[in-house]
């Protein structure tokens, strides 16, 4: 069953009538995600993609009983359109938007905090490529054609490592069950424990690749948790081993500013939590083989 | 986004933190003026730039008689400050802030930082100051005292008083402390900044508390509604190459290697560094195109990484979801012929419309080298750059 999407999930867009929303829209539709529907304010009543357009996510979900969205909406008015969506009723919220003000962040996670855990919204992103379940559905930018169906989940910061991964394995005939893209930013909805929590409970996923990044507590927080609660193998890289301290790469929080947080100390914190480190990013799919081969031969 | 000093200190002053008096110098003569104009029988000369460390390089003095000011600035106006965090460049000294000698009793630490664990406003504090944040951490962690902001309430009056009273302040310094972190919190706040830090905070030999130094730096995402912060921007203090590229929608950091680098993706743009290095050389630099790059952005990309004299091999890697490898090809061979390539190419194309992509590279008949793995394109490129005379 995956995680997250499958073909049944009931996917509605936020900015669906943007030109970066509709153009993705339509390839997601192309690609047999259950798109029902888009939100846009003022366009409530139109139709696009032979789908309906609503002004409201309220609206949207009492209509078409959407549980998941996909967010295509501007820096200043994402953290507002996700709120919207969690207190809408919306299960899954995936925002691409790169760019979002960290304290606008910081406000969409203790709004979160006000529901209980049975209608809590579980943000994906924000500046991330989204999710995909090959074969069944996407929501994000992501290219679906490079992914195999399989059984090994892939959780990372960066979009197109992610798609390096997931190329890698498939030359080696290993396919995704999920591929989830937690984002670049400083603060996002859910870190990479709260995605290996739920590759641990799938029964489609054997093993996980996780691709980490310099910057931030999260990956040190997931090999503690992994130690205590993972018994499925998990492999993982973390790029910026060459990242100098204090210089932002590219991501908002790419950066080296505390103990802990270069990737040789991320990679020395993972491996002694029981966790395979792939020696250099082309090793991904070859390690990920070589673990899965030695789980076999145990078992 | 940083900024100066001495604007630091008039925005927490406007929210109520107490600041010393001072003057702003352009010029040795406008220093001089400044500290008659200050008065009193001794002036710190302070050099304006984007960076700690400035006491120890060099950039802070105390002088005694307003012939020293100006003779002093004289020495720093145009140099080129290099501090323990600065790169080998150093940043230029353009403006001077001068300030009355102040009497200090007791120097402490003040900071207001993202905290990424708990995903709130945090303040680091600790009565020992005057020394850099990373040092304290190292040379008396137990000094260090920590406190998250709920961002529903806002910073509580009592954490406020229980900070102060923990630093070991008494008296009239308890409410002075309670208004100082309130301003603080403010300033964060409502300006979209990403870190306050007032190192040192003073007691004076009088018992009050000062702000003698400040620092504050501000979340970029959040410069749209800042129009009056993002005028702050002092780009004598950016790396030009950096400044030139942002400027046209690429995220470019300059590193001192040989190897140029054109990769889409921030992780995959470290990832590829990583392997450069491990392939046995040294990238110049981090660029992402970013998504959806058009020819021009690929051409815009070469010259910005051509700009650097250091590079002696450039490679290429794209994975494209949202971008197209079609698109990147037309830049690869518009860039080669528009500017006048001397250098080795590396180029690796993979994801959409990756066949378009090579078809483009082939039948433009010019000398690219091209690879199909991420592995396979970074040792091509080590094994491209021209050999070192022996």
């Amino acid at each position: 069953m995956a995680i997250l999407i499958t073909e049944k999930t009931r996917v509605i867009v936020q900015g669906m009538s943007g030109r970066i929303g509709q153009f993705h829209a339509a390839d997601m539709i192309k690609h047999g995600t259950n798109v029902v529907g888009g939100v846009t304010p003022g366009k409530g009543g139109e139709r696009l993609l032979d789908r309906p357009l609503f002004n409201t996510v309220r609206e949207a979900v009492e209509e078409t009983g959407a549980e998941a969205s996909l967010l295509f909406v501007p820096p200043p008015f994402a953290a507002d359109a996700i709120m919207e969506a969690a207190d809408a009723g919306i299960k899954t919220a995936v925002c691409v938007t790169d760019g979002i003000p960290s304290q606008d962040m910081m406000r969409v996670k203790r709004f979160l905090r006000r529901y209980p855990e049975s209608r809590k919204m579980r943000l994906i992103g924000p500046n991330c490529a989204g999710i995909i379940s090959p074969g069944k559905g996407f929501m994000g930018i992501m290219p679906p054609h490079i992914y195999m169906p399989g059984r090994v989940g892939i959780v990372g910061r960066s979009g197109t490592l992610g798609y390096e991964a997931a190329s890698q394995m498939k030359a080696l005939g290993i396919g995704v069950s999920t591929s989830v893209g937690i984002g670049g930013d400083p603060i996002n909805g859910s870190s990479f424990r709260d995605i290996l929590e739920l590759f641990q409970q799938d029964p489609e996923t054997d093993a996980v690749m996780m691709i980490g990044e310099i910057g931030g507590p999260q990956e040190a927080e997931a090999a503690a948790w992994a130690a205590r609660n993972m018994t499925k193998p998990i492999v993982a890289y973390i790029a910026g081993l060459s990242a100098p301290k204090g210089r932002k790469m590219g991501h908002a929080g790419a950066i080296i500013s505390a103990f802990g947080e270069s990737a040789q100390e991320k990679v020395e914190i993972l491996t002694a939590a029981g966790i395979t480190v792939a020696p250099n990013p082309s090793s991904m799919g070859e390690t990920m083989a070589r673990v899965m081969a030695a789980r076999r031969a145990a078992a | 986004m940083d900024i100066h000093e001495y604007q630091a200190k008039e925005i927490l002053g406007r929210f109520g933190v107490p600041v010393p008096r001072g003057g702003l110098a352009y010029s040795p003569e406008q220093a001089a003026y400044r500290a008659r104009e200050l008065g009193g029988h001794a002036w710190v000369v302070k050099a304006q730039v984007h960076a700690g460390g400035r006491g120890a390089a060099g950039g802070v003095k105390l002088c005694k008689s307003v012939d020293e000011v100006q003779s002093y600035a004289a020495s720093l106006f145009g140099r080129q400050l290099v501090t323990k965090q600065t790169d080998q460049n150093g940043k230029g000294v353009y403006r001077l802030w001068i300030e009355p000698a102040c009497d200090i009793a007791q120097e402490l630490y003040l900071g207001f930082v993202l905290d990424r664990k708990s995903e709130r406003i945090m303040i680091v504090a600790s009565a020992h100051g005057g020394i850099e944040i990373e040092d304290l951490a190292e040379t008396d962690p137990a000094s260090l005292r920590r406190m998250t902001i709920d961002p529903a309430t806002g910073l509580v009056e009592f954490q406020a008083r229980e900070l102060a009273f923990g630093l070991g302040l008494s008296g009239t310094q308890i409410s002075q402390m309670v208004t100082i972190l309130q301003a603080c919190y403010r300033a964060y706040r409502d300006l979209d900044a990403m870190m306050v830090e007032i190192n040192p905070l003073v007691i004076t030999g009088a018992g009050d508390l000062v702000a003698l130094d400040a620092k504050m730096s501000f979340d970029t995402n959040a410069l749209f509604r800042r129009p009056q912060i993002a005028e702050l921007r002092d780009r004598s203090q950016e790396d030009p190459r950096e400044s030139t590229a942002g400027d046209h929608g690429l995220a470019y950091v300059g590193l001192t290697g040989d190897i140029g680098c054109i990769i889409n993706g921030a992780g995959l743009a470290m990832a590829t560094m990583d392997m450069i290095k491990l392939a046995g050389g040294e990238p110049a630099n981090f660029l992402d195109i970013g998504g959806g790059a058009s020819p021009e952005r690929v051409v815009r990309a070469f010259r910005t990484v051509l700009a650097d004299r250091n590079v002696s091999v450039i490679l290429v890697n794209i994975f494209a979801g949202i971008n197209r490898c079609d698109w990147v090809a037309e830049g690869v061979v518009k860039a080669y012929r528009e500017v006048g390539m001397t250098i080795p190419v590396v180029v690796r194309l993979a994801g959409t419309n990756v066949e378009e992509g090579k078809t483009i590279l082939e039948a433009s008949g010019l000398p690219l080298i091209t690879a199909d793995t991420l592995a396979e394109a970074a040792a091509k490129a080590v094994a491209a750059r021209p050999k070192l005379a022996a």
